[in-house]
């Protein structure tokens, strides 16, 4: 953003008013993220720098709060975390299955009331989740599944449904049809023009509509509150419970590990979204 | 056409127009074969439940089925004088029977939240009506209680028989139906709902402006940046966006607090005196900051991805032109990227106007919104009808936002991501 020398003197100071105005936002975004980090390593109880840790004195800082947060006895956080990664697997499995084979009805030309099909499928993204929330909850009563994990796995999926959807229907729409046109007339039935030819191809929509459901499951808490009973406390519960009680430095250590897991599933979604963007830029 | 020419046969003889539209249908099934199972599991999983929403939110059938003698007598009675001996009969053998189910004391509940009374009538009633005598109901139950000579309570009573009613969506709006019918707001000091609406409203607003003045120059800087250094600045934006909402929260909570690292600064800066710290968390403040934070990737994306199709070459025509930086800027750039300012601002407004977590946490009493008044009916008083009311209308405010929208802008002129 160099500017050229012949800029006059008022635009270079709103030039470099706008450079800064940029930068406070950004510092705006990502600053409270990294305050989690050094935080988390305080040797004291508080929440708040100490003295040591302002002169960088090394025994201010400990793995005090992480050792608290796997062997802690108080404390439910390894159940929290099977019960997450076990409701979000599933969830997942179930989000991209469903929204995958009803994307590809959704592309088919021949599909009639389409609008008003995709509004529906994509509903659970629209309404607010307070709604869904109630609603969810509703029908997990009347069916017996309140505070199970069957229940809270299918309301995942309902949440998680219309970013596969979406991702998968955009992903199609670059598609060339004519390809599996070409494996029907050469003998291949359509599971197995499905499994050789489409789905390698819309592979990445896939992956990436799945990460979607995984971090909409592992990071759901509203309808989560109404469904869970103590068996099924889930990270977020965890979360949620101690920052309305009492604000411990464990939760600082377990919201730093939440960070290094969004920073790796933020990698994956970007290689996969500049590899289909790549494959896209091929078609056209 | 087929009329004039012979109709044209595929080789088993059927026309090929028959032929055709069989393939179609086929074709279609196919195509909503596959639908199948997502909608159908949509429909009973979500759709109908907020169907199951609707009922409950106006259903008044409890005490339309305890009573169900008295209403049928009732429908005779002009409601101008005392009811006549059938209705005082009708309604002791209602009320026998349910005093035999053990399901007075509902009854009770129910009437009082219509008249105030009746809880303690009621009561007295079921003491001394296992002593009545067959026969002159009206003097025996008159003879209980003055308030049960009183033909206000028996019209108290009469205006329960509907199966249905409307009291739940006007308490959501601080009204209700007085004893003439008509249609009334509560006082002015207990109006808790109104003022609930209206900050909703008045935070989502302001969060989608801030988030909007915040989120332009930054999309603008990252659509025309060289791709190396923009691809940087892009995880400043994305990190946020993937990482846990309770963790964002989290770490506005340690930054607002009064031992905080805001205010920690403030002092050292000397904005502010050590014994004096202001409180920036449990109010609005905490509320719209933490808020704004959170929702500005959902700003930025789609402000992005309209921003990166607009063309440099169009910015130095106008420039060629004659036309200053702002000039070119405010007739140029600024009606192209008309597109991802509504996107935006609609996927930010309808996430702010329905958020729950965050303020929860940093609002406290004076920053909390509706959502969280539904959450505390569903969780605390139980008032499930309420809550499905409240629920509704709020679906009934984002919803009437997706169609102004989709009139002004064109719901397919969204661009997200």
């Amino acid at each position: 953003m160099a500017l050229p020398k012949y800029t006059e003197p008022h635009y270079r100071i709103w030039h470099y008013t706008y450079i800064f105005i940029c930068t406070c936002v950004f510092f705006f975004l990502i600053a409270p993220l990294f305050v989690i980090f050094p935080l988390s390593f305080n040797a004291e109880e508080f929440l708040s720098f100490s003295e040591g840790m302002k002169n960088l004195d090394p025994d201010a800082f400990s793995l005090r709060w992480y050792k608290d947060m796997i062997y802690g006895t108080k404390n439910p956080w390894g159940l929290a975390a099977k019960n997450s990664f076990i409701i979000a697997i599933f969830a997942t499995l179930g989000s991209v299955l469903l929204g995958t084979v009803a994307a590809l009805g959704l592309s088919s030309r021949h599909m009639p009331y389409k609008g008003l099909i995709m509004a529906t499928l994509i509903s659970p993204m629209i309404v607010p989740l307070i709604i869904s929330g109630v609603a969810i909850f509703f029908f997990m009563a009347k069916a017996g599944l309140a505070a199970t994990h069957t229940g809270i796995v299918l309301a995942h999926i309902i949440l998680g449904t219309p970013f596969v959807v979406i991702t998968v229907t955009a992903t199609l729409s670059g598609f060339d049809h004519s390809v599996t046109r070409a494996a029907s007339s050469l003998g291949s039935d359509p599971v197995n023009t499905f499994m050789k030819i489409t789905l390698p191809l819309i592979l990445p929509g896939v992956i990436s509509g799945g990460l979607f459901a995984f971090v909409t499951s592992f990071d759901e808490v509203v309808v989560v509150l109404f469904l869970a009973g103590l068996e099924n406390t889930t990270i977020p519960i965890q979360m949620w419970t101690g920052l309305r009680e009492q604000l411990s430095p464990t939760i600082l250590a377990v919201a730093t590990c939440l960070i290094i897991l969004s920073t790796l599933i933020l990698v994956t979604a970007e290689l996969l979204r500049r590899r289909s963007e790549r494959l896209r830029g091929i078609n056209r | 056409m087929s009329s004039e020419t012979e109709k044209i046969l595929t080789t088993d003889g059927i026309p090929l127009e028959v032929s055709l539209k069989k393939a179609e249908r086929k074709n279609k099934i196919k195509a909503f074969l596959l639908v199948a199972p997502l909608l159908f599991f949509l429909l009973i999983t979500y759709i109908f439940p907020i169907g199951d929403m609707l009922m409950r939110s106006v259903d008044d059938k409890m005490v339309t089925e305890m009573l169900p003698k008295t209403f049928k007598s009732m429908e005779k009675w002009d409601g101008n004088e005392m009811p006549p001996e059938e209705v005082f009969e009708a309604f002791y053998l209602d009320f026998q029977k349910l005093v035999e189910e053990k399901r007075d004391g509902k009854l009770s509940t129910q009437l009082n939240y219509t008249k105030n009374g009746f809880k303690s009538i009621l009561k007295k009633l079921r003491r001394k009506a296992k002593n009545f005598e067959e026969g002159n109901y009206k003097d025996q139950i008159m003879a209980v209680h003055k308030r049960w000579a009183d033909v206000e309570y028996w019209r108290a009573i009469k205006r329960r028989a509907p199966a249905f009613t409307s009291a739940k969506y006007l308490k959501g709006m601080d009204m209700y139906k007085n004893e003439e019918g008509e249609i009334v707001s509560v006082e002015e000091d207990r109006r808790i709902h109104r003022v609930l609406w209206l900050r909703t409203l008045e935070i989502a607003f302001f969060v989608t402006l801030l988030c909007f003045l915040m989120a332009y120059p930054i999309a603008h800087l990252l659509a025309t940046l060289p791709m190396k250094y923009s691809n940087l600045l892009m995880i400043c934006v994305l990190l946020p966006f993937w990482t846990s909402l309770l963790v964002r929260t989290a770490s506005w909570m340690i930054l607002l607090q009064q031992q905080g690292v805001v205010n920690d600064f403030f002092v050292m800066i000397g904005l502010v005196a050590d014994d004096n710290r202001p409180e920036m968390m449990y109010n609005k403040t905490g509320t719209y900051v933490a808020m704004t934070q959170i929702l500005l990737p959902f700003m930025v994306l789609p402000l992005y991805s309209v921003m990166k199709t607009i063309s440099p070459s169009l910015m130095r025509a106008g420039k060629s032109l004659g036309g200053t930086p702002f000039v070119t800027f405010w007739k140029v750039y600024f009606p192209l990227t008309i597109p991802g300012i509504g996107a935006g601002c609609l996927l930010v407004f309808i996430l702010a106007i329905g958020y729950y977590i965050t303020p929860a946490l940093v609002g406290g009493a004076s920053g909390t919104l509706i959502s969280n008044q539904i959450a505390f009916h569903m969780k605390s008083t139980l008032d499930w009808s309420f809550a499905s009311a409240m629920g509704l209308m709020l679906l009934a405010g984002v919803l009437a936002i997706y169609w102004v929208y989709n009139k002004l802008v064109g719901i397919d002129n969204i661009k997200l991501g």
